[in-house]
C-alpha cells in the first residue's frame, strides 16, 4: 500500500530510460558526430568534386561525344533514316543535304563538319567545303531545287556524292554519341555497317603506344625500387641528425623544377656531355655512348626524377620497423642475411607497395621527360594526348586516349588493392 | 612625284595614333624571330603611333585560341600562325575575316600572302643545314642527305610527317616542283615511307626550332632539316653553319586576328605598318625571312638576297608547302608516321 507522499516522491525520480529510448539517443549522438565530421571535410570534398571528379567526368563524356554530324546535318540524318547503307540514299537525302549545308554555310559551321568527316575519309574536308560554298542550290528562277535535281546538282559539284562512302560515314555518325574515338584509340574502327574491324596495319599505332607506356612505367618502377630500397634502408638506420642531412640531399632535387632537371640531363648525357667526356677521358670507351634520345636516356632521367617518390614512403615505413625484430631473429640463430630477407623485408611490403604504386602511376602520365629526352620510340600516351589537344584540336581523340589511360590505371589500382590485402593477411 | 601608298599610310598612322593610344597584344613564336619583330615592327610602331604593344610568346597552340574564342574572353589581338593553322582555324570560325585593302595595294604583295582569315607575315623555308666546319665536301641535295656512305653521321629531322615525306621523295629522284603531285597518290606516300626506312636508324629527331642548330654545332648530327632563319641567327653569332638551298620547301606565316579580339583596329594598323617596304626591309635585315611586299626586295643588296627564301636564286629549286594537301591529309599521315616511328 503506497501512500500519496511516497507515490509523489517516486514520481519525482526520473524513470529508468528504456532500451528503445537509449538506442534513439545513441543514434542521434552518432548522427551528430557524423554530421560534424562531414561538415569538417565538406570544403575539401567540394573542392575535390569540382576540380577533380567533375573534369574527369567531363573528359569521359567528351570521349564518347560525336555531335558534329548530328547537329550540322539534322535533316539529312533524318532523311536517311531508312537507308540500308548500300549504294546511295534517296533523292530526299540529297535535297536535305543541300538545305543543311546552305544553313551551315550561313552559320559558318561547315568547317567543323568538314574536319570531322575528314578524320574518317582523308580528303573529304576540301570536298565538303567546296560543296558548302556552292550552296544554296537554286534553279534559274532562284527557287529551291526538287530532290531529283538536287541529286544531279550535288553529283555535278563533286562525283564523290554519287558514291556510297560519304553517305555511309554520315549515316554511321547519325547519333550524338559514338564509340568512334574510343575504338580509334585502340586501333579499331567501324565499317559502313557498324561492324568493328581493325585499322590498317600501317596506321595502327595506339596499341603499341599503350604497351610502350606500360613497359616504360614498369621499367622505371623497378629501377626506382632497386635504387631506392637500399638508400631508404641506409637512411633509416642512421641517427636522426645525419639522416636529416642526407634527406635534404634527396629533397632538394625533388623540389627543383622538373624542366631544369631534364635540361641538366641533356647536358650530361649528350654525345659531348660530361658523362661521355669523362668516360672517354678515363679511356674506358672509344666512341661516345648513345645515352640520349633513346630508351636509356629516358629510363635514367625518369628514374632520377621519380626516385624521391619511392624513397620517402619506404623511409617512413622503415623508420617505424623496430630493430629489435632483426636482433631477435639473429639471436635465435638465423644468419643475418637470411634474417634480413625473412624478417625485415616482409615488414617493408606496405612501403614498397605504396612507393611502387606512386611511381608507376606517375610514370604512366609522364610527358615532358620522354618528349625532351626520348626518341620517337619513347613517346608515351600523354604526348599524343597533348598532340591532339594542341595541334589538331581533336579533343574527342585526346579525351578517348585519356579515358583509356584512366580506366587502365583504375584497373591496375584495383588489382594492387587485391594483392596488397593478400600480403597483409600473410604478414 | 608619285607618293607611294605606304608613306601616306605611315603618316596617317602617325597622326591617327597621336589621337588615342591603344594597347594590344601581339603573339609570336619567340626566339630570334621575336627579337627581329620587336626591333623592326614593334618599337617603330610604338614610336609612330604611341600605342602600347605587348609581345607574348607561344608555341603554336591553337587550342589556346580556340578556348579563348569559345569562352568569349579573347586577350590576344594579333597572332602569328603557321600556314596549316590559318586554314583550319578559319574554317572553324575562330578567326576574324581580313580586309586586305587596309594593308596596301593588291599588286605589291605576293599572291600567297592573301588568305580569307589572314595576311602573310613573312616567308620562311625548311632547308638542308650543315656544319661547314665539319664538312669539307658540302652536301648539295636531298639525295646527299640520304647518302650515309658519302656523308657518314647522323641526320636531324623534324619529328612528324610534314616536310620529311617531301624530302624523301626528292631524295628518291622526284623533281622538286612535282613532289606534291606524287605525294597525293597512295603509291607516292608508300614510296616516301620506304625511302625514310633507309635513313631511319641515322635520324635524330627534333621538335623545337632551336634544336637543329644546337645539334649541328655540338656535332651530334652532320646535317639537319632546319628553318633557314635559325641558321641565319647562328651565323650572326659566329657559328659556321651553312645551307643548301636545293629542294627547299618555303611557306608563309600569317597574321591572324582571333574572333572577338578587343583591339581589332589596332591590330590591323599594326599589320599595315609591318607590311610597308621600310618595315619589311628592316625586318629582313635582322633575320633571313622573306618579305611579302615585293617593293622591299628593291632595297636589298645581293648579300642579303642570298639568304632569303624567295630571292630569285633560292626559289628556283624550291616548292611552296601545299597547304591544301596537308590540311586534308595531315591527320592521316601523321598517324601513319607515328605508327612507322614505333616499329
Amino acid at each position: 500500500m503506497t501512500s500519496p507522499a511516497l507515490g509523489a516522491a517516486l514520481d519525482a525520480i526520473p524513470a529508468e530510460p528504456s532500451t528503445a529510448q537509449l538506442k534513439r539517443e545513441l543514434h542521434r549522438a552518432q548522427l551528430r558526430k557524423r554530421a560534424t565530421a562531414i561538415a569538417l571535410i565538406a570544403p575539401l570534398m567540394i573542392f575535390l568534386l569540382v576540380t577533380f571528379v567533375a573534369p574527369i567526368l567531363i573528359l569521359l563524356k567528351r570521349a564518347v561525344e560525336n555531335p558534329e554530324v548530328a547537329t550540322v546535318l539534322p535533316k539529312t540524318v533524318q532523311a536517311m533514316g531508312g537507308w540500308n547503307r548500300n549504294g546511295t540514299p534517296s533523292d530526299e537525302a540529297y535535297a536535305a543535304l543541300a538545305e543543311d549545308l546552305a544553313l551551315a554555310k550561313e552559320q559558318n559551321v561547315a568547317g567543323v563538319l568538314a574536319r570531322r568527316i575528314n578524320t574518317e575519309i582523308p580528303g573529304a574536308r576540301s570536298i565538303i567545303m567546296k560543296t558548302a560554298r556552292a550552296m544554296p542550290l537554286q534553279d534559274a528562277e532562284g527557287r529551291r531545287l526538287k530532290p531529283a535535281a538536287a541529286r544531279a546538282a550535288l553529283i555535278e559539284i563533286d562525283e564523290q556524292w554519287g558514291k556510297p562512302e560519304y553517305w555511309q560515314v554520315i549515316a554511321k555518325n547519325n547519333s550524338r554519341h559514338s564509340p568512334y574515338y574510343l575504338l580509334a584509340a585502340l586501333d579499331m574502327r567501324q565499317d559502313a555497317f557498324g561492324n568493328i574491324e581493325r585499322v590498317d596495319e600501317n596506321q595502327s599505332a595506339y596499341r603499341y603506344i599503350f604497351l610502350r607506356t606500360f613497359t616504360i612505367s614498369l621499367g622505371v618502377t623497378l629501377c626506382c625500387l632497386l635504387l631506392g630500397f637500399p638508400l631508404a634502408y641506409w637512411l633509416s638506420t642512421m641517427p636522426e641528425r645525419k639522416a636529416n642531412l642526407f634527406m635534404i640531399l634527396v629533397l632538394i632535387p625533388f623540389w627543383t623544377s622538373i624542366l631544369v632537371r631534364v635540361a641538366a640531363w641533356m647536358v650530361l648525357l649528350q654525345a659531348e656531355g660530361l658523362v661521355n667526356k669523362s668516360l672517354m677521358g678515363l679511356n674506358l670507351i672509344e666512341a661516345p655512348l648513345e645515352l640520349i634520345f633513346n630508351r636509356t636516356g629516358t629510363y635514367i632521367s625518369m628514374t632520377h626524377i621519380l626516385l624521391p617518390f619511392m624513397i620517402l614512403p619506404l623511409y617512413s615505413v622503415m623508420k617505424a620497423i623496430p630493430p629489435s625484430y632483426l636482433r631477435a631473429a639473429v639471436s635465435l640463430g638465423s644468419h643475418p642475411f637470411a634474417a634480413f630477407w625473412r624478417v625485415y623485408v616482409p615488414q617493408t611490403y606496405p612501403g614498397v607497395g605504396a612507393g611502387a604504386l606512386l611511381v608507376f602511376i606517375l610514370a604512366l602520365g609522364y610527358y615532358i621527360t620522354p618528349a625532351l629526352l626520348g626518341g620517337t620510340n619513347e613517346q608515351m600516351v600523354s604526348y599524343y594526348v597533348a598532340y591532339f589537344i594542341n595541334v589538331t584540336i581533336n579533343w574527342g581523340m585526346a579525351c578517348a586516349l585519356g579515358a583509356l589511360l584512366f580506366v587502365a590505371t583504375l584497373v591496375l589500382y584495383g588489382v594492387y588493392r587485391r594483392f596488397a590485402k593478400i600480403d597483409v593477411s600473410m604478414g | 612625284m608619285k607618293l607611294p601608298v605606304q608613306s601616306i599610310l605611315f603618316a596617317a598612322l602617325a597622326s591617327a595614333g597621336a589621337a588615342h593610344a591603344a594597347e594590344f597584344t601581339v603573339v609570336n613564336f619567340g626566339g630570334a624571330n621575336s627579337n627581329a619583330q620587336k626591333a623592326a615592327y614593334v618599337e617603330p610602331f610604338q614610336k609612330a603611333t604611341g600605342d602600347k604593344v605587348t609581345v607574348v610568346e607561344y608555341n603554336g597552340e591553337m587550342a589556346k585560341v580556340k578556348a579563348m574564342v569559345e569562352a568569349k574572353k579573347v586577350s590576344w589581338d594579333l597572332v602569328e600562325v603557321e600556314s596549316g593553322e590559318v586554314g583550319r582555324a578559319c574554317e572553324e570560325g575562330l578567326l576574324e575575316k581580313m580586309d586586305h585593302s587596309k594593308f596596301g595595294k593588291k599588286e605589291e604583295f605576293i599572291p600567297a600572302a592573301f588568305h580569307e582569315c589572314g595576311f602573310g607575315a613573312f616567308v620562311w623555308s625548311t632547308v638542308l643545314g650543315y656544319n661547314a666546319d665539319k664538312m669539307k665536301n658540302p652536301p648539295k641535295s636531298w639525295a646527299d642527305f640520304w647518302d650515309v656512305k658519302k656523308f657518314p653521321g647522323k641526320r636531324g629531322m623534324r619529328k612528324g610527317a610534314r616536310y620529311n615525306l617531301e624530302f624523301a621523295l626528292m631524295a628518291d629522284g622526284v623533281p622538286t616542283k612535282e613532289v606534291y603531285n606524287v605525294l597525293s597518290t597512295k603509291a607516292g606516300v608508300d614510296r616516301a615511307f620506304k625511302k625514310l626506312d633507309e635513313l631511319k636508324n641515322h635520324i635524330q629527331w627534333w621538335e623545337a626550332g632551336a634544336q637543329p642548330p644546337q645539334f649541328l654545332v655540338a656535332g651530334d648530327v652532320v646535317m639537319s632539316t632546319v628553318f633557314n632563319g635559325r641558321i641565319d641567327a647562328a651565323q650572326r653569332e659566329g657559328k659556321n653553319l651553312a645551307i643548301s638551298w636545293a629542294g627547299a620547301i618555303y611557306d608563309l606565316d600569317y597574321w591572324v586576328i582571333p574572333k572577338g579580339a578587343k583591339n581589332k583596329d589596332a591590330a590591323e594598323k599594326f599589320i599595315a605598318f609591318s607590311s610597308t617596304p621600310e618595315a619589311q626591309h628592316n625586318y629582313a635585315s635582322k633575320i633571313a625571312y622573306g618579305p611579302v611586299n615585293n617593293n622591299a626586295f628593291k632595297r636589298m643588296d645581293y648579300k642579303m638576297l642570298a639568304n632569303l627564301p624567295t630571292s630569285t636564286n633560292n626559289v628556283k629549286d624550291s616548292v611552296q608547302q601545299n597547304l591544301k594537301f596537308w590540311t586534308d591529309h595531315g591527320e592521316e599521315l601523321e598517324q601513319r608516321f607515328t605508327a612507322w616511328a614505333a616499329k
